[in-house]
């Protein structure tokens, strides 16, 4: 494939841009990227990153001026990390967070952009560290059986209910006696 | 020292083993990435936090023996030469970053170089299997079980719906790389790679070719790897990984097939031609040198040079890197001067080849 801006060197970057749901493909040459460094953000020294290109990606949002580029935009002005400080600007300019805490406080914001870069996905679907893994086990079948109590009495059936309830019990009890082995 | 006795050195354990289809894929990689919940990421640490985590690794892991890897140490890049930097990165083992940052970063690697464990790169901690040929599940196993062996000292920084947590959104999840290096001559020659690999984007991978300073991917060398890290399992990315791979090594090995057939002499020529070059030129560039050793590396596999051990090209495209170089002539070198080492150091291990057979 030959490189759509010199149409002279193969094409070595390709990319698929999305703009108002419309997509477009890319292909330029690493010549034409470095030269074209508004069409994709480069890094300092020249060489392509891919926090260059996210943060290229945030800088791009905040312009589109929709709707919610726009709150987005707003929120960024108001919203820091109170671990790190980092503001969300900040990210933007970086593409990289400060702290752990960062994908909790600028929940909101990273979800549509974890969905573009992970194909849709935004949640894990790999491995639990061992050490936290039991009780997050124990936690996500605790929500399981709430949401199905919750269902049972929506229909009045309170004696399935009263069974869940009971069986949530016995869960926090355990978690209860995970943290005290801990502690 | 002997070019020998230098090889002995420049080549890691794994380099010198052929995995499985080493006719066409030359080495499997696994990194996964990982923080540590109570320290900031390193875009915004402290030189504090950064020294601690490096005490961390020393005092928990260096000159620690681990089940079938063996024993570890920990390289602290402040303490290297910048030349010794190089030849680590030139031989993958650390990435061209974590030798720039070096105040306080570092490198515990294993004394076979299977494996090696980036501290305070652009994550707190990466965890990195190189093994040769298609062995991607191998190197995951490992690379998992290095992974509990850390935890068992560290808090990661982990989130119940967004998994490991890295300073980089896009390796959020799993925080695993996995790629494949594949030498792909005869996809190249008949010049299918350029239908080739938008399809392979579309499945959630990315190719990329190891480039020169022009466009061409030097040496017909390409890398496979995933780009979502996010919603899949590690198992399940490998697999991924693994079908395209295996359904490109069918085809380049039935395109070379083709080739043999359609055009046998003139395969043949270029290939001795390229043997030629590599065997007697007196300056080379690094360009050439990786045209050239993919070619005679296709003749090897074809059956066509006989005298030639595989292993030749993984070794020249190592050695003949500018850090490399420099580390054989023991002293810097401007580039011509480089492309002069280069050709007479290829045209010493190619006579090696012929006298040891």
């Amino acid at each position: 494939m030959i490189c759509q801006e010199c149409h002279e060197r193969p094409a070595t970057f390709h990319f698929t841009k999305v703009v108002n749901g419309e997509k477009a493909e890319v292909h330029i040459c690493e010549h034409c990227a470095k030269e074209n460094s508004n069409m994709m953000v480069f890094g300092s020294d020249g060489g392509f990153s891919i926090n260059s290109l996210l943060s290229g990606l945030l800088n791009f949002e905040t312009k589109l001026g929709k709707s919610d580029a726009s709150s987005m935009y707003r929120a960024e002005e108001v919203r820091q990390c109170p671990r790190c400080k980092m503001t969300f600007r900040e990210f933007g300019k970086a593409g990289r967070f400060g702290c752990p805490d960062c994908y909790r406080t600028f929940k909101s914001e990273i979800t549509p952009i974890l969905r573009k870069v992970h194909s849709g996905n935004t949640a894990h679907g790999g491995k639990i560290p061992k050490r936290i893994g039991g009780s997050i086990h124990l936690q996500k079948k605790m929500e399981e059986l709430k949401k199905q109590m919750q269902h049972h009495i929506s229909q009045e059936e309170f004696e399935k209910a009263a069974e869940l309830r009971d069986e949530i019990k016995a869960i926090v009890r355990e978690m209860n006696a995970d943290r005290g082995e801990e502690a | 020292m002997s070019l020998q006795d230098f090889m002995n050195n420049a080549m890691s354990a794994w380099m010198s083993q052929e995995g499985p289809d080493s006719d066409i894929v030359l080495s499997s990689r696994v990194r996964l990435a990982r923080n540590i919940e109570q320290f900031r990421f390193p875009t915004l640490a402290s030189e504090e936090e950064f020294q601690n985590i490096l005490t961390l690794f020393e005092e928990q892991f260096s000159n620690q023996t681990f089940p079938d890897i063996g024993s570890f140490v920990l390289l602290k890049m402040s303490e290297l030469e910048p030349v010794q930097k190089r030849v680590l990165v030139e031989k993958h083992l650390i990435s061209p970053s974590l030798a720039e940052d070096s105040a306080f970063s570092g490198c515990l690697l294993s004394v076979n170089e299977e494996v090696s464990i980036m501290v305070n790169e652009e994550d707190h901690i990466r965890i990195q299997c190189l093994f040769p040929g298609l062995q991607v599940k191998e190197a995951l196993e490992v690379a998992g079980r290095l992974d509990d062996w850390i935890e068992k000292e560290v808090d990661y920084a982990f989130d119940e719906n967004r998994g490991y947590l890295t300073s980089c959104p896009t390796n959020v999840g799993t925080g695993m790389r996995a790629s494949v290096m594949m030498h792909l001559p005869a996809l190249a020659l008949t010049k299918q790679m350029n239908r080739i690999v938008p399809a392979i984007n579309q499945l959630g991978l990315v190719v990329r070719g190891i480039y020169g300073e022009g466009s061409e991917a030097l040496g017909n060398l390409f890398q496979i790897s995933n780009q979502i890290t996010l919603g899949k399992s590690e198992e399940d990315i490998a697999e991924d990984l693994l079908s395209v791979v295996q359904q490109l090594i069918a085809q380049e090995r039935s395109a070379r097939e083709a080739v043999l057939q359609a055009s046998k002499i003139q395969l043949e020529d270029r290939i001795y031609r390229s043997y030629g070059i590599l065997s007697n030129s007196r300056i080379i560039e690094s360009k050439e040198t990786a045209r050239c050793l993919s070619d005679v590396r296709l003749g090897i596999d074809l059956g066509l040079i006989q005298n030639v051990s595989k292993n030749i090209l993984n070794e020249l495209m190592i050695l003949t890197q500018p850090g490399f170089l420099q580390q054989y002539s023991g002293t810097g070198l401007t580039p011509d001067e480089r492309d002069i080492r280069r050709a007479a150091l290829i045209r010493e291990r190619l006579k090696m080849e012929i006298d040891g057979g």
